[in-house]
């Protein structure tokens, strides 16, 4: 009890910069709720309340695929009780496109808690059994094998490119409006095969086959199904979600933001909730964000201009 | 506190897809209807029913938001009973939205688009009550026959949603967009323009398949396109505000006619239409098991269906009761229908079963067929729990809409010209908590005034806006998963869904010619079926 009045004591003095969090904190969701986005903030909230006795408050601002919220970012208040969800390779992909209001480094993310890694997904009835199988049939059929993927210009269309350059074939990548119709094609037997997230197997069961996925190393709750790397295929990423602050927050108060998503993604519960959800769960402090940072970038770039985007 | 179900963590059998879970003996059900009545559930069931019809009945405020903003205060419960709450609120949102069509002929929510047809023109005419207890009417029979086959059937049904393909989405806004020729008889023209103005307004943005940025004048504005919501207020409550404020009347012009809810007359026009409830019900049930469709849709086929099979068919338009039924009965239908392939599929079904998916992964509760076996506790008591919801909306719904359509009548336009106002800028604000769909809602606002003055209704537009994305995803994702096939006939003409679709398609086109001439024959000129 004294020690941590003295830890406090301390701490303040040590520290001009205020507390965190003094207050209950905006947290931005730039997606409709009900995404992996939202999903996220919803299990992080009962831990940030339970680890700080303030609320953090999900609000939803949708639009132009996250832009519409990260064009606006800079102009919220800097104290760090307004933080906004950051993700990849979104804020990347997106200034590279066009005039969408923000350039990356206008954004100020401050700490990545997870990825959802890229998955090739098959129906269950599926005569491709394995990737080799897949790989196989796209060689003799060039351009005969469609992909169902959520958007152009996404995470997934992004996998994609990568994927047909790394294996040396030509698919089709079919386009949807997110991840739901992109699931639904498959299951359907519309497409295929699906580029999506290691949670869409996770989600649909038995009912899909994961032929690879894009992690470093085999999913815990899926330890049969084999990375891409295994296949020879140096195919890692995926979807990655953080969350970011407006660029005038103080130094102090960007880590003070990091440190308490450190603590939340260190919580038992939620790291078991996201294993058995297909999520892999990372721990990006701001302290490596810079290294993080050029990394993606130069890897999703270098894919964006085999695609074709070019920045105007 | 839940166990998830086993994941895929060993070499999975491969059973064929369609594999169904064991028939619930009826008897077992018991339990889960006590559950269901508990006074807690009854309590969730009532409280979101109230909530539910009220935001849904103000302009902008849709089932998806009020869903979403009360999803935290479900964390708390029981899996079972959050369910509940969030079921009651989503239908009684939708069954809400036709307050406001009927009394001021603004759809509360997309879904009541196709009840401003009938609706409105009956509050003008001094039957506005009649109406509004027809919507009751019609929303619980639907509400309650979508329930129904979530109950019995969802595991065969949600089949329904894999069997819609891009090339069947194609020709299901097809058909959609081609109700705007039956819509406007004696007006196809200026139907067909307002709907291409749709169409364009539509394209406006970052094109979700290709990723074109198309008309956005490089501004980050017009990125995010035309939002439904915005479009919806704009075209159809600021014309309202503004031709009250031109005309000198201190109230609405609704004549008044009291007769109390008028149950019994209302009651024997169901009795009537029991096909056309019947049929419109079962349509909104397989319309929301499509992922992507939704209630606008649902509501705008049941119409269509209802009107071509009447003995009236010149009636819709003008008032008619069937309309109403058809509209309302089919969104309501919606619900039980979305919450199959939900449930069964993992797959939301529409926007705020997208929600409820959410809230139910953070509950640990994992969907798929297994649900129905496994969990079948939650699963059986939420059905009867959203019955249970579906049934208090009668009761809940006539004390709310004669307190409604008093209050609209009474209050003077002093008073309920500034507080539509108000809404309208708050609804369209609340959508994306962004201030520039507000400034969008004005500006389509002002447009959808001007061309009224011309006779171009806001209806065709509205639908351009909604069906133009659906049509052109499906058209390019045909294409390509039809060129990958080197078939690409096969593909937009060769499904038998996708034919038949597009047959109705055609015949629908063709209708009001059939119509047209039928009429002149009777030498009776009908006016445009909808004005703003």
């Amino acid at each position: 009890m004294r020690l941590t009045a003295i830890a406090v004591v301390l701490a303040v003095l040590a520290s001009p910069a205020a507390a965190f969090p003094t207050k209950d904190v905006d947290y931005i969701i730039p997606f409709a709720p009900g995404g992996e986005s939202d999903i996220a903030a919803r299990l992080q909230q009962p831990i940030f309340h339970d680890q700080t006795g303030k609320q953090l408050i999900v609000k939803y601002q949708a639009g132009a695929g996250g832009a519409q919220a990260w064009s606006q970012l800079n102009k919220m208040p800097a104290d760090g009780h307004t933080i906004v969800g950051v993700n990849l390779p979104h804020i990347i992909l997106q200034p590279m496109q066009g005039n969408v209001g923000y350039e990356t480094d206008d954004l100020t993310p401050v700490f990545w808690f997870h990825y959802t890694p890229d998955a090739i997904l098959v129906p269950v009835n599926s005569e491709l059994k394995t990737l080799k199988d897949l790989i196989e049939f796209a060689r003799k059929n060039p351009g005969a094998l469609t992909f169902s993927g959520s958007g152009s210009n996404s995470a997934n269309h992004l996998a994609h490119q990568r994927f047909d350059k790394l294996a040396g074939v030509k698919t089709t990548y079919v386009p949807f409006g997110g991840t739901a119709p992109s699931v639904t094609a498959i299951l359907g037997n519309q497409v295929k095969a699906s580029f999506g997230y290691s949670t869409v197997a996770s989600t649909q069961g038995d009912k899909v086959r994961m032929l690879a996925v894009a992690s470093d190393e085999r999913l815990p709750s899926f330890p049969d199904v084999p990375t891409f790397k295994e296949n020879g295929i140096d195919l890692v990423g995926g979807a990655y979600r953080g969350v970011g602050v407006p660029k005038g927050t103080p130094e102090d108060t960007r880590k003070q933001v990091s440190d308490a998503f450190g603590k939340i993604n260190s919580d038992p519960k939620l790291i078991k909730t996201m294993n058995d959800g297909g999520f892999v769960v990372i721990n990006v402090p701001y302290e490596k964000m810079g290294e993080f940072m050029a990394k993606r970038k130069q890897e999703i770039s270098e894919t964006a201009q085999d695609m074709g985007i070019k920045k105007k | 506190m839940v166990g998830p179900l086993k994941l895929a963590d060993q070499p999975q059998p491969t059973y064929p897809t369609d594999a169904q879970p064991e028939r619930c003996d009826p008897v077992d059900l018991l339990p889960y209807i006590l559950q269901a009545l508990s006074p807690a559930n009854l309590g969730l069931a009532l409280a979101g029913v109230v909530i539910g019809t009220i935001i849904g009945a103000l302009p902008g405020l849709s089932a998806t938001m009020a869903v979403a903003v009360l999803v935290p205060f479900t964390f708390g419960m029981n899996p079972a009973s959050g369910l509940i709450a969030l079921g009651a609120i989503y239908t009684g949102a939708i069954y809400g939205g036709s307050f406001s069509a009927i009394l001021v002929n603004t759809p509360g929510t997309p879904s009541s688009i196709a009840t401003t047809f009938d609706g409105f023109p009956m509050a003008r005419r001094g039957d506005g009550n009649l109406a509004v207890t027809l919507a009751t009417l019609a929303s619980v029979i639907g509400g309650i026959v979508g329930a129904l086959f979530l109950l019995f059937l969802s595991p065969p049904l949600s089949m329904v949603a894999l069997a819609f393909g891009p090339p069947e989405y194609f020709w299901l806004a097809v058909f959609g967009l081609t109700l705007i020729s039956a819509l406007s008889v004696g007006n196809l023209l200026k139907g067909l323009i307002g709907a291409c103005f749709g169409l364009f307004l539509a394209t406006i943005g970052v094109a979700i398949v290709g990723g074109d940025t198309r008309f956005t004048l490089d501004s980050p504005f017009l990125l995010g396109g035309v939002d439904v919501i915005a479009a919806l207020i704009g075209l159809y409550c600021i014309p309202v505000i503004i031709d009250l404020v031109a005309t000198p009347d201190p109230h609405l012009r609704v004549a008044l006619q009291d007769g109390g809810f008028r149950l019994g007359e209302a009651a024997a026009l169901c009795r009537r239409s029991w096909f056309n409830l019947l049929r419109s019900s079962v349509i909104g049930t397989l319309v929301g098991i499509l992922p992507g469709a939704g209630g606008s849709i649902a509501s705008l086929v049941a119409y269509s269906e209802a009107r071509r099979s009447a003995r009236h068919p010149e009636r819709f338009g003008t008032g008619e009761p069937d309309g109403v039924l058809a509209t309302e009965s089919a969104n309501n239908a919606t619900v039980g229908g979305g919450f199959i392939p939900t449930l069964v599929l993992g797959i939301p079904g529409t926007p705020p079963d997208a929600v409820i998916l959410g809230a139910l992964l953070v509950q640990g509760i994992r969907t798929g067929p297994g649900l129905f076996t496994g969990q079948g506790d939650i699963v059986y008591t939420f059905i009867f729990g959203l019955l249970v919801a579906t049934l208090l909306m009668l009761p809940v719904g006539l004390l709310i809409g004669r307190y409604a359509y008093q209050a609209i009548i009474a209050v003077p336009k002093a008073v309920l010209v500034p507080s539509v106002a108000f809404l309208t800028v708050i609804g369209s604000f609340a959508v994306h908590n962004n201030p520039d769909d507000v400034t969008m809602m004005f500006a389509l606002g002002v447009i959808g005034w001007i061309l009224n003055r011309f006779g171009f209704a806001p209806s065709p537009i509205v639908l351009g806006i909604i069906l133009g994305p659906i049509a052109e995803q499906g058209f390019v994702q045909a294409w390509l998963i039809g060129s990958a096939q080197n078939n690409l006939l096969g593909m937009f003409f060769g499904r038998p869904i996708s034919a038949t679709i597009a047959a109705l398609a055609l015949l629908t086109l063709v209708y009001p010619l059939i119509v047209g001439a039928i009429g002149k024959r009777k030498t009776s000129t009908q006016e445009m079926p909808h004005e703003g």
